[in-house]
């Protein structure tokens, strides 16, 4: 939506143009990723997530909007602790992606 | 042509023999080659320091003549495999020394040039060509029958490989099931040929032989001649640096495939995934299915058992992590924010907004002792609580270096494959503890201590796991506890144990404050928790069965409590143990002294 004016960047995304190749490569390695409940427990645990904005919860969130780019920014703040996946209550393994 | 020289069923031999030293020598020259410059000039003055030639010395004749690490695996597995390649190493030998002894059958002497060629084969068929005295004579029967015991062992161990001692043994092809049957009909053939001279068994034993070493270097008995270069390789002090170069060449060719990895893996539990067992792995690695080996590398736990219970002393989780790391990642790490919010001002120019790193100030207290928990201890708080009142307990001028969350260790990204981006976090943690001014570094967390012990440069300052510094103050008195009633099990983590031998300082704590009873597997058997950081590709569901086996295998003396020195190891047997799991700082909290 474009009023012609906006207090922040507006966040639209245009679900119909959205280019959802890494998302489905990611399903496709990492069947996990499909009962996320975006708890949010990752983010608040996650040690690079004290430092920065790093939320692994978000990341998920960016690559199904198609937000490639942000999602690639955000993921090499990673220090791969695994703290995330101890957390987590649904998703449990992570394979190499990227 | 005379009989005594000559006969053609030698010339199958002689093709295999100059077929295989030809293989040996390229190998050789190629595995040098491909050293890297300070890796080749490390190994040509490792070949003349005195250290290093006793070493190899020792290690040439212990590990490839005399197999000691099998014997003590187990015995008759150690005489299967040492009467086979010890006795055939006597033969050649003898065979080579009664040269000088020979009578020729015909009375004919041999002179010259034809002289130095019929050596290359007179020690392998010299009853056809010769006599021989006859304590020569009963010496090279004695260890011809030798390898024939061996070769009855190999047989029933085909069949049933329990008799040694092993429960699952590694898979053959078609190529090393062969080799293996031409190594088997060998000597009978070579006992039969001596004993009839019979032209047939001759050239039967001649082929059998060609065979052999023509088929060496494409099997798992390429590890004969390699084992030798990697002994002295190894004493180098060299490492891994490519998957299938160099060094990690030799060492997947020293491989002998035995698959005495394969009960030892955590992962073998499940008889469908002793696939992912070293054995495999250096085998498919050596074949070149890099997508393959790419897999079992990630899959591994790393958790080092393999390692040390090979007999040939393979690095396996060294090619493993090289393996990793020689697949490229899309994406690479940034962690240069570690280094611009160190400071208020810093951090509010951060455009990711940044929170503040509020150890900072602490540490200007310049605390004797530096307790750092570690991510994983992060998520265990109450080892952390204990780790606390036992510091103050034993009145130590301490300071937590991560209170409040710190940076990662940089293991996890070393095991991930890529080491040059865990330096960032490397630097930092080595830039704060310096600046703390501490003398003396505890960590909880084996996955953390690795790491400080291998990758950090912490000149001057003491890096204790918290077993080895809780051990240290319960014996200067520092730390008063009480001996309770609880039966206790203690669970090796294996980056504690297995990779640093810390076995004792844990036992002998837990020897204070209780009674410690003995698990299944111990110290270098202990089995992983199934937990581990090292692996990618474990669903939670194979991991599961690996902590349960690990579990039951602690269960196995019917302890009241697992003790554990490990955050993650904790977490991982929580979920499948029928007793409590306890960290052994919060055993000795429990077992604390009221007077101290």
């Amino acid at each position: 939506m474009d009023f012609g004016f906006c207090l922040s960047p507006s966040s639209h995304v245009k679900m119909d143009s959205v280019d959802l190749t890494t998302f489905n490569r990611l399903k496709e390695t990492n069947p996990d990723v499909n009962t996320c409940i975006a708890c949010g427990s990752c983010t608040a645990t996650c040690t690079a997530g004290n430092f920065t904005e790093m939320s692994f919860r978000r990341i998920l969130l960016m690559l199904q909007r198609g937000k490639e780019e942000e999602a690639k920014k955000m993921i090499q703040r990673c220090m791969l602790c695994g703290k995330c996946t101890l957390v987590c209550p649904r998703v449990s393994t992570f394979v190499r992606f990227c | 042509m005379n009989n005594n020289i000559f006969h053609p069923f030698v010339l199958p031999f002689v093709l295999g023999m100059a077929f295989v030293l030809t293989y040996c020598v390229v190998g050789l020259i190629r595995v040098i080659w491909q050293l890297p410059k300070e890796d080749r000039k490390q190994f040509l003055i490792s070949l003349v320091t005195p250290k290093t030639i006793w070493a190899n010395i020792r290690d040439l004749f212990g590990d490839c003549l005399f197999h000691v690490k099998i014997w003590k695996r187990n015995p008759l597995l150690g005489y299967m495999h040492s009467s086979i390649a010890f006795g055939w190493f006597m033969i050649i030998v003898i065979g080579h020394v009664m040269l000088f002894t020979l009578k020729p059958l015909e009375g004919v002497e041999v002179e010259g040039f034809a002289r130095s060629f019929t050596n290359f084969y007179y020690p392998i068929f010299y009853k056809h060509f010769a006599t021989e005295t006859p304590v020569f004579a009963f010496l090279m029967d004695f260890f011809l029958l030798m390898i024939i015991s061996g070769i009855l062992i190999a047989v029933v161990k085909k069949i049933y490989s329990k008799i040694v001692g092993v429960k699952r043994v590694t898979k053959f092809g078609f190529a090393d099931n062969m080799v293996r049957f031409a190594l088997w009909t060998i000597f009978p053939f070579r006992l039969i040929a001596e004993k009839s001279n019979i032209m047939a068994f001759w050239w039967l034993y001649s082929i059998d032989l060609m065979i052999f070493m023509c088929m060496l270097p494409f099997t798992r008995y390429m590890h004969i001649p390699t084992e030798a270069l990697f002994i002295l390789l190894r004493h180098a002090g060299l490492k891994a640096r490519e998957p299938r170069k160099g060094f990690a060449l030799a060492q997947l060719y020293s491989c002998p495939s035995c698959g005495l990895c394969i009960d030892a893996c955590p992962m073998s539990v499940n008889d469908q995934k002793s696939g992912n067992t070293s054995a495999y792995f250096m085998k498919i690695l050596r074949n070149g299915d890099t997508a393959e080996a790419q897999r079992i590398a990630e899959t591994c736990l790393m958790c080092g058992k393999c390692v040390l219970v090979c007999p040939v002393s393979i690095e396996s989780c060294d090619i493993k992590f090289s393996q990793r790391a020689a697949v490229p990642y899309e994406i690479h790490s940034d962690h240069s924010y570690l280094d611009v919010i160190s400071t208020e001002a810093e951090r509010s120019g951060d455009p990711s907004g940044a929170r503040a790193f509020t150890f900072g100030e602490k540490i200007s207290t310049k605390p004797k002792t530096l307790y750092f928990a570690g991510c994983m201890t992060q998520l265990t708080p109450k080892i952390m609580r204990s780790m606390k009142q036992i510091m103050e307990t034993a009145g130590e001028n301490y300071d937590f270096l991560d209170k409040d969350g710190g940076v990662c260790c940089g293991r996890p990204m070393i095991l991930s494959g890529k080491p040059a981006e865990a330096q960032a976090m490397i630097a930092k943690n080595t830039e704060l503890i310096k600046q703390s001014g501490a003398t003396k570094l505890v960590l909880s967390c084996p996955i953390c201590y690795k790491v400080f012990k291998e990758e950090y440069h912490l000149e001057g300052i003491e890096i204790l796991h918290h077993t080895q510094y809780i051990d240290e103050l319960v014996k200067t008195g520092k730390l008063k506890v009480g001996k309770g009633e609880v039966n206790y099990v203690y669970h090796d983590p294996c980056e504690l144990g297995r990779a640093f031998g810390v076995y004792d300082e844990p036992r002998e704590v837990i020897e204070n404050v209780g009674n410690l009873v003995k698990a299944k597997s111990e110290k270098v058997e202990s089995i992983c928790c199934g937990g581990s950081l090292g692996s990618f590709r474990l669903t939670q569901q194979e991991r599961d069965e690996i902590t349960q086996n690990s579990v039951d295998d602690l269960m196995f003396n019917k302890p009241d409590e697992i003790v554990t020195a490990c955050p993650l190891c904790l977490k991982t047997f929580s979920k499948k143990s029928p007793v409590a799991v306890k960290d052994i700082a919060e055993v000795v909290v429990e077992n604390l002294q009221a007077n101290n």
